[in-house]
């Protein structure tokens, strides 16, 4: 238990996806003029985070890596199909996001007008396959660790949309110089907030 | 065809030249972004970046354009993608077989091409309407647009962070505070968020040198 929480902790704050490693920046500068859009693409993220990096995770240890498919039979012991893992993560996730589209437009029409055009753009979100590639990398012992990975990391992008929209709202009624407006200044602000969560880096987990 | 036109016609010189200044990539269309800023703690790491994402930009766009009329509306995105991601396994492959320690280095982000925006941007933008020639070069164009962007922040940060450049010390050891000299690397440009603020520098002195490209 306390094993999850430690991962829920650091893939939100130590591991931010945005600030650490940049994932998902295309959608986070091109969402985040307003507070609600991006909180609507935030949670539309969380949603799909939580969903694709568990189901990864099955495919990663039961189908791709080496030795994965000795519960098939025991001769496919030598069998390493993991040079394929991107294209079976991508199709993943783009199935995914096709059936979550469905689900949500069936049952939560509601969320699914909030969502709207949001839920096909996360398929290329760079923050979604890059959940799974990090979740392949550091070899979770179990699917729960990995799904409160996936969880944690939509959760950390969705601060951190929410955050620089309400900062670029303010940012509006200051003077800033010409050049700079509009994305110049946005990349700077999320510079300075990357500084800023850099100071979680020190916590011990 | 009678309305052939020459290889290197005006119109198809101007789809290389656009995108490394008045629509670059990074810096216009916003795309890119992601592996962009990963990746350039260092020079090595980033040109091995830019000519991987050159690879698989042009010849997605040149596949993408020779099926555009095959391909049904509905499933694009996801023919798309699977074409990006063989190219991107390809590249991977080779990567690990011929530069092994920078292809460690940049990890997951070689994966990350297949999300690269910039590709997706170029093949729903470009070459689902034009011809694979044009095509070739507008993912030439891109690509570069994009690289020059990554060599610049590459080299400020490798020099400024580490004091050497393409992994060959620059700064001579004398000048450091250990051996009693006055330098001491900006351990800071090494950090993630300094690629950030090189990036907004470098819209910064575009946008004043290029008015046209200034935001409302």
């Amino acid at each position: 238990m306390e094993n999850l929480i430690n991962i829920f902790i650091k893939s939100i704050f130590i591991e931010n996806m945005v600030f650490a490693y940049f994932l998902g920046m295309c959608s986070y500068l091109a969402v985040s003029k307003s507070v609600k859009t991006a909180t609507g693409l935030g949670l539309a993220v969380v949603f799909v985070l939580g969903i694709t990096v568990p189901v990864d995770y099955l495919l990663e240890n039961y189908v791709l890596k080496e030795g994965a498919l000795t519960w098939l039979n025991p001769t496919f012991a030598a069998v390493d199909l993991s040079f394929l893992s991107f294209i079976m993560f991508i199709a993943v996730i783009a199935s995914m996001v096709q059936l979550v589209e469905m689900i949500v437009e069936k049952f939560a029409p509601v969320l699914y007008t909030q969502l709207g055009i949001f839920l096909p753009l996360i398929a290329v979100n760079c923050a979604i396959l890059g959940g799974s590639l990090f979740m392949q990398q550091k070899a979770f012992l179990n699917i729960g660790e990995a799904s409160v990975y996936g969880l944690g990391s939509g959760v950390g992008w969705f601060l951190a949309i929410v955050g620089i929209a309400a900062i670029r709202e303010k940012i509006k009624y200051s003077h800033v110089p010409a050049p700079l407006k509009g994305l110049g200044i946005t990349f700077i602000v999320t510079g300075l907030m990357g500084l800023a969560f850099m100071g979680f880096m020190g916590i011990k987990l | 065809m009678s309305d052939r036109e020459p290889l290197f016609s005006k119109k198809n010189l101007k789809l290389l030249s656009d995108p490394l200044n008045s629509s670059n990539p990074i810096t216009v269309q916003v795309l890119g972004i992601c592996s962009a800023l990963a990746v350039t703690a260092q020079l090595k790491p980033s040109v091995v970046m830019s000519l991987s994402v050159m690879a698989v930009l042009a010849f997605a766009n040149v596949i993408i354009s020779l099926l555009r009329n095959t391909i049904p509306n509905r499933i694009r995105i996801i023919v798309q993608l699977v074409i990006i991601a063989a190219l991107v396994i390809l590249v991977d492959q080779v990567l690990k077989a011929f530069v092994y320690d920078v292809s460690k280095q940049l990890s997951v982000f070689v994966g990350l091409i297949i999300t690269n925006c910039i590709i997706m941007g170029r093949l729903e933008a470009f070459a689902l309407g034009n011809k694979p020639w044009p095509a070739f070069l507008d993912g030439l164009g891109n690509a570069a647009g994009y690289g020059w962007i990554l060599v610049v922040v590459g080299f400020a940060r490798e020099l400024f962070g580490s004091g050497s450049v393409w992994g060959y010390k620059i700064i001579p050891a004398s000048w450091y505070i250990e051996n009693g000299g006055f330098y001491a690397n900006n351990g800071m440009m090494i950090l993630p968020p300094m690629a950030l603020i090189t990036v907004g520098i470098i819209i910064w002195v575009q946008r004043s040198r290029n008015r046209k490209l200034i935001e409302e």
